[in-house]
């Protein structure tokens, strides 16, 4: 598919699975990286912003430049632990752990009203005007037993998150 | 799955900015009724209890669906080339492959540059005098640089060692119809010109393709366009319906995708071929894929190397259905009935459908797309806030 590399030895493959914590079997890492040299159109070994917006259901997502900045020029091996997130296998703490990088731009370690708002801004476009948002958020929050200058951490995340009705998977077509 | 109202009308509902000074009423535009029916089913429940924050944070069912879209995509997959499986993998198939090699290289490749050098003269040698010297007779001018069009594209597909089947009633010279095609490569057109004389619309091409663009595919009708300029649709639909109702054109010819696909799936049809009042004739094209992979990926290959390619292959295996003359049905919209047409070609030639208009290789898609699962997810919130 143009990259040098475009074969994967066992021990690539072993090395990349320990990176994962085994989430994904063998089948699904050499799927995966067939997927990543398309991607990778200029075989750099990282995919750039703009090929990932060159994928149109990606490029229509709210969340996708947000998820941008996660996976813009990540290497095979990082991809992979990033997608190992939606991974069946994956615990759910892992998994909310994604949601709360997501909402935290700054990596500070903290998510504050602010930014919960900017993300709801992502998700409903001019849709819902900033009043809007900040009223039902206010709303909610307080139902919660937080206030708008409370900070989540991340265990507050898992608390709020943690329900078996949240499912986050994508399954790797595997030919 | 929600119908999305916009306060929009719905011709711009669906559009594709092709530079960044377009006007809207410029824009190349791809009206759809549903984009929902289209995409994945795993789009964001809308349950009606009371909003919480649990809710409202949990974003996960936007994130899976970049992840999707990440793993694999309706529309890449497109355009993937597929090249056959390679069977020289032991010791007693590959000097097969090798003589294979010598064979295709060493005899069939000069023998076919030889067909094709000896076509070239002979039409050539016939065209020049009819062109110049029948300058007043035009009827008898045109038949005969028909024929003779016909003439070279079965000399460029005997130097392919095409063995095309056609299926079908050939298409005959009427008013007031067009005919249509999916598109894997520039050789479509070669391979449907061998057996009838086109008018086509094509992009123009630099290089010595767009040399004979401009002289000999003349003579049979061609229009012309270019994908990157926005102003220039108003002039080619113009130029198209005049063609559709003049009574001494060539039949015409479209690929409603707009660029070429890789014969396993369909992109959507452009409009433009649907709205001309006139009947639309399907035409389904496969390549059998065993012999040659035809289908010209553009981003990888020109033109010259692609058909470089299939003059040392073995041959070029094709079917050509020609398939039933379809009318717009009373109370259906062009893009209805572009989608109609396009589900009966991908039918009869076994490809699957895409929702995804086909220059998206070329550009972004529009915010539009994207405004709708705002406007869905918008109207949740508010909608559950309400609930107690």
């Amino acid at each position: 598919m143009g990259s040098a590399s475009s074969t994967l030895t066992q021990y690539d493959i072993e090395d990349v699975q320990e990176h994962c914590n085994n989430l994904f079997s063998q089948q699904e890492i050499v799927s995966l990286y067939k997927r990543f040299c398309q991607l990778d159109r200029t075989a750099k070994g990282f995919i750039s912003a703009d090929e990932f917006l060159s994928v149109p259901e990606f490029a229509v997502n709210p969340l996708s430049q947000r998820l941008l900045k996660m996976v813009d020029g990540l290497n095979f091996k990082d991809f992979v632990v990033f997608l190992s997130a939606f991974n069946p296998k994956a615990s759910m703490p892992q998994k909310i752990e994604l949601i709360f990088k997501v909402y935290d731009s700054d990596y500070n370690g903290k998510v504050t009203f602010k930014d919960i708002m900017e993300v709801l801004r992502d998700l409903s476009g001019s849709f819902m005007s900033d009043k809007q948002i900040e009223d039902v958020l206010i709303k909610v929050m307080q139902e919660a037993g937080y206030n708008k200058d409370s900070s989540l951490l991340l265990d507050d995340f898992v608390k709020i998150l943690d329900h078996p009705g949240l499912k986050m998977e994508v399954e790797v077509p595997v030919d | 799955m929600c119908y999305v109202v916009n306060n929009r009308p719905l011709s711009h509902h669906l559009n594709v900015k092709m530079s960044k000074l377009t006007t809207s009423s410029s824009e190349l535009d791809l009206d759809r009724p549903n984009i929902e029916d289209y995409l994945p089913s795993d789009s964001i429940q809308q349950p009606h209890t009371k909003l919480r924050l649990r809710d409202l944070l949990d974003i996960s069912p936007t994130l899976t669906e970049a992840a999707g879209a990440i793993v694999d995509d309706s529309f890449t997959r497109c355009f993937k080339s597929n090249p056959p499986e390679p069977w020289n993998w032991n010791i007693y198939l590959f000097p097969l492959w090798c003589l294979g090699v010598v064979v295709r290289y060493g005899i069939l490749f000069p023998l076919r540059v030889l067909v094709l050098t000896l076509g070239w003269i002979i039409f050539l040698s016939c065209y020049i005098p009819v062109h110049v010297l029948l300058k007043g007779h035009d009827k008898l001018r045109k038949r005969l640089e028909r024929v003779l069009v016909e003439l070279i594209c079965s000399f460029f597909v005997a130097s392919w060692t095409g063995v095309v089947k056609y299926h079908g009633p050939r298409p005959c010279a009427r008013p007031k119809q067009v005919f249509v095609a999916n598109h894997t490569s520039m050789i479509d057109f070669i391979v449907l010109e061998q057996m009838t004389a086109f008018a086509v619309i094509m992009q123009k091409h630099p290089g010595w393709v767009g040399l004979l663009q401009s002289t000999i595919l003349e003579s049979v009708g061609c229009i012309w366009f270019n994908r990157s300029e926005a102003k220039d649709r108003e002039i080619v639909a113009r130029k198209l319906r005049e063609h559709v109702e003049g009574t001494d054109n060539n039949p015409l010819l479209i690929f409603p995708e707009g660029t070429c696909v890789n014969n396993h799936y369909t992109v959507m049809f452009k409009k433009g071929a649907f709205e001309l009042g006139a009947t639309v004739c399907p035409i389904a094209i496969k390549y059998n894929k065993i012999f040659v992979d035809a289908f010209w990926n553009s981003r990888k290959q020109s033109f010259t190397t692609h058909l470089l390619q299939l003059m040392t292959s073995w041959a070029v295996v094709c079917d050509v259905w020609y398939l039933e003359p379809q009318n717009m049905k009373p109370g259906e919209t062009a893009i209805e009935f572009a989608e109609r047409v396009r589900g009966i070609i991908s039918a009869r030639a076994g490809l699957k459908m895409v929702p995804w208009d086909g220059y998206l290789k070329y550009s972004r898609p529009s915010p539009k797309h994207r405004e709708s699962k705002q406007q869905s997810f918008a109207e949740s919130v508010l909608r559950r806030l309400e609930e107690k």
